[in-house]
């Protein structure tokens, strides 16, 4: 599997970007201070209301401490994620890094259903995260939440925010109610595209209503940990297929936390079979796999790790070394430390794309 | 490329569906008297994942074969002499595995077995059969396995890869306990009944994203045989992914197999490593391969890291490749035996017995 | 190979841990009931400290739906990922041959055999009264 451990010193000396933070509340009433009064009481009085049948817990419960490393917790109290100087002290000082991309996953309005409420939400998220994390650590960058499955709410939210640069993206579930390829959801793209900010996307918990597999539910965390990369391989298709690059040229996707190997052999699939469905999707003017490999980056993080770590290369190869941003997943229990995670050679240059220079050039960072 | 040499087993081909009324002879009084007063005789039961017309469903050069009557003629034209074939098994995908009703579903299969059996088994000796089942019913599967596994020209169980429930549920333990039992290897073929919605996004816009989303459904069913422990209860059983795509594999491998070490303890049965599971009891079928060019066939078969894997198929009369080319360009050439013949042997046990038994296999032509 | 008092065995009571720097190496000292480990301070895998792991048993099975723990306090489940160490000999569970923590010897020693032998760490001062964790790099 892996290469026997040569000890050595962590060898991070690059300052880098990290593309995948998780910012956590630290009582279950952080929010409300954001929140208009009358929404305010609406939470405290219901909850939330989404797609499944636990309010706050998973049906498919976590492996390790409920899907954290289990060395994140604050000592000051309060879960992991919730406490900025352990961030802090724990990885943005020790690894070095230049710039940390927060994904606010929780309570954001993306998988509530009650429109009204889904998106004030996500407008008391996006300044949730402005107040508490960017204003006191330059150092983080926030993503604006939308209420995905409400276009116009979400546009209206992209709109409040995109003026501001501390939005470095706009981050969609991965798990949404629709494939995102479908007409519905255009109007996001086109206020993307305006506004000239990536989508993220990344999978929250909660879902669209849909069971993890087309087979319905799985059993397991093995199963349910594995089907992060399908839904990016199904939305990647949609987007593609749906023909939203030919409408929306200069739109950007980065695929955060679904791995990334399967990337390839998902493109060759596409172009196979592209000839014979090509009457029923005249709107693509070109194969599949250019739409992939031109409007698609993808966050390493948690990386494949073949037995082989030359496999892996070979797909870096395919997908471009331009085209991978490094993430760490803090403080997920699947947290990739920069140091460790890539265990195959590279050179200089290849390093300091992954590490840093895709992802300053993608979100624009300075 | 073509095949190099004569005497292949090609494990997935499919006979024309056969319409109800072909089936009525093969249904008992009860149901022949409820399929026909309720006109169900007169609906089509094309699935919607291979709508007929559509350019995957069949090779224009192939349409003809799927055109009811002289259809046997045409295989045997087609297929058999064409490919020069030792054996062809024929997996029937019918319709009737997506009906709520699992009396009148199960009832539809044993026509559709009795069919094959009758209209193609009997004419042909090269011909080789699946047992259609509807899974959701496990006893009434297992008593239709049960029926046909005296008759060994059945080699295995045949199902579809999106149903009502991922495979690897205990539920399912029955079907797979008579399948080691008799020696029938279980194959999954793409396909759904459309229980949930093909991806886990929810329902694409075009069928072309459907098609493409049953690669996503045979990792699922991977990964959920691996985890319930299906080959760790069922040590000598062999699962054949159908139709599935074959590139797709090595990532299923390497992140199952990553997921694994951290939570193993979960699913403390899983005693080995997901891929080396895999390598011993999961088998693919090469057609459609899912590579653009013979370097990333190459790439795939390395990065699977067995030569036990690939069985060869055509999908005919399914549309995915050209002329005569049936092997992918790309397998490595002293792999070729393997694919062609000698997996599946090791794949389907009574196709081995058949193959080591000249009579029964150049058994007298009954035309 | 070389022998260093890593502390005093009263620091490291039974259910105790505890990471001691040991020649610039970072190492991690457990004392469970009783048993003695002391692993370097890094997870061969992605670099966890593993003295944040949570001590285990091994889960085994003889089929679907079985369930049973076995070795109780034998394991270390790394606090990152979860891989399951064997703490006596430092293996992974899952992949023994490649996969290994950094493990040494440690024993536990009166302070007057010390004070004697030729093993005296300098920046511990030992006495005769006491018992340390003497680590063998
Ligand atoms: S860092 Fe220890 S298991 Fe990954």
């Amino acid at each position: 599997m892996n290469a026997p451990f040569v000890e050595q010193k962590a060898r991070q000396t690059l300052t880098i970007v990290d593309c995948d933070i998780h910012p956590a509340h630290r009582t279950p009433d952080e929010l409300l201070p954001y929140l208009e009064p009358h929404w305010r009481e609406h939470y405290q009085t219901y909850g939330v209301h989404v797609r499944q049948a636990l309010s706050s817990a998973l049906m498919v419960p976590r492996m390790m401490a409920g899907g954290m490393r289990s060395d994140t917790l604050p000592e000051r109290g309060g879960p992991a994620g919730s406490d900025l100087g352990m961030l802090q002290k724990q990885h943005l000082d020790p690894v070095n890094v230049e710039f940390g991309l927060l994904m606010a996953l929780s309570k954001g309005g993306m998988e509530e259903r009650n429109p009204a409420f889904a998106a004030a939400m996500s407008r008391a998220t996006n300044d949730w995260q402005v107040d508490r994390w960017v204003r006191q650590e330059p150092r983080l960058r926030a993503g604006i939440v939308v209420p995905q499955e409400f276009p116009e709410a979400a546009v209206a939210e992209i709109e409040r925010c995109a003026g501001d640069r501390r939005y470095v993206q706009i981050m969609i579930s991965s798990r949404p109610s629709d494939p995102l390829g479908h007409p519905r959801y255009w109007p996001i793209y086109e206020a993307a595209e305006r506004a000239g900010l990536p989508i993220g996307l990344h999978p929250v918990g909660y879902n669209g209503g849909h069971p993890s597999t087309g087979s319905g539910w799985p059993t397991f965390y093995l199963q349910e940990h594995y089907v992060f990369t399908a839904c990016m391989e199904a939305l990647a298709t949609s987007l593609i297929v749906g023909g939203v690059f030919e409408r929306f040229p200069n739109l950007k996707f980065v695929m955060v936390e679904g791995g990334f190997a399967w990337a390839p052999a998902l493109a060759w699939r596409l172009d196979g079979h592209f000839e014979k469905f090509r009457k029923e999707v005249p709107h693509l003017k070109r194969r599949p796999s250019e739409y992939l490999r031109e409007h698609f980056w993808w966050t390493t993080q948690p990386i494949e790790e073949p037995e082989q770590s030359r496999h892996l290369v070979e797909i870096i190869d395919w997908i471009g070394w331009d085209r991978l941003l490094y993430s760490s997943d803090y403080p997920h229990w699947d947290y990739d430390n920069p140091s460790f995670a890539f265990k195959f050679p590279m050179t200089e240059e290849q390093r300091r794309k992954i590490f840093r220079d895709n992802a300053f050039a993608l979100y624009r960072l300075a | 490329m073509r095949l190099p040499f004569a005497g292949a087993i090609d494990c997935d081909f499919h006979p024309a569906a056969p319409g109800m009324p072909q089936l009525l002879p093969y249904l008992d009084e009860y149901w022949r008297e409820q399929i026909c007063n309720r006109a169900i005789d007169r609906m089509s039961f094309a699935m919607m994942s291979y709508p007929p017309n559509a350019p995957i469903s069949a090779r224009a050069d192939w349409r003809a074969a799927t055109e009811g009557a002289g259809s046997l003629a045409q295989v045997r034209a087609q297929l058999l002499d064409g490919f020069g074939l030792k054996f062809a098994i024929a997996n029937v995908i019918h319709g009737c595995v997506a009906l709520h009703n699992d009396d009148m579903a199960a009832a539809i299969c044993r026509a559709v077995n009795e069919w094959l059996r009758a209209e193609w088994l009997d004419r042909e000796p090269r011909l080789r059969g699946s047992i259609l089942v509807g899974p959701q019913d496990v006893s009434q599967a297992v008593a239709e396995i049960e029926r046909l596994a005296p008759d060994r020209r059945f080699v295995q169980v045949l199902m579809l890869v999106m149903g009502e429930k991922l495979l690897g549920r205990r539920e399912f333990f029955p079907i797979y306990e008579a399948a080691e039992r008799h020696g029938l290897a279980i194959g999954v073929h793409a396909g759904s009944t459309y229980r949930y919605a093909p991806t886990i996004v929810g329902w694409p816009v075009y069928q072309f994203e459907d098609y493409v989303a049953q690669a996503q459904a045979f990792a699922n069913q991977t990964v959920s045989l691996i985890a319930e422990g299906v080959f760790r209860r069922f040590p000598r059983l062999k699962v054949v992914l159908l139709e599935s795509g074959v590139s797709w594999l090595p990532m299923t491998m390497w992140r199952t197999d990553k997921t694994w070490r951290g939570a193993r303890s979960e699913v403390p049965w899983v005693d080995r490593w997901p891929s080396e599971i895999i390598r011993e009891h999961i088998r693919l079928s090469t057609q459609p391969f899912d590579a653009t060019d013979a370097t990333a066939v190459a790439q795939t078969v390395d990065r699977i890291g067995s030569e036990e894997v690939l069985l060869f198929s055509t999908d005919y009369p399914h549309a995915q490749f050209v002329g005569e080319e049936a092997l992918p360009d790309g397998l490595p050439h002293e792999m070729l035996r393997k694919v062609l013949v000698e997996n599946a042997l090791a794949t389907y046990p009574r196709l081995a017995q058949d193959a080591a038994t000249p009579a029964i296999a150049d058994a007298k032509e009954d035309v | 190979m070389s022998r260093h008092v890593a502390c005093t065995a009263a620091e490291l009571p039974p259910g105790a841990r505890k990471v001691v720097e040991v020649e610039g190496r970072e190492i991690a000292l457990f004392n469970v009931e009783g048993r003695l480990h002391a692993l370097l301070n890094r997870c061969p895998h992605g670099g966890a400290a593993i003295c944040a792991g949570v001590i285990t048993g091994l889960a085994q099975s003889d089929g679907p739906g079985d369930y049973r723990m076995e070795r109780r306090g034998e394991f270390l489940r790394c606090p990152w990922h979860g891989w399951e160490f064997d703490m006596a000999t430092g293996q992974s569970w899952c992949d023994p041959r490649r996969t290994k923590l950094r493990n040494f010897e440690v024993s536990l020693e009166a302070g007057a055999d010390l004070v004697r032998g030729p093993y005296v760490a300098e920046r511990y001062p030992v006495t005769v009264e006491d018992a340390y964790v003497v680590v063998e790099l």
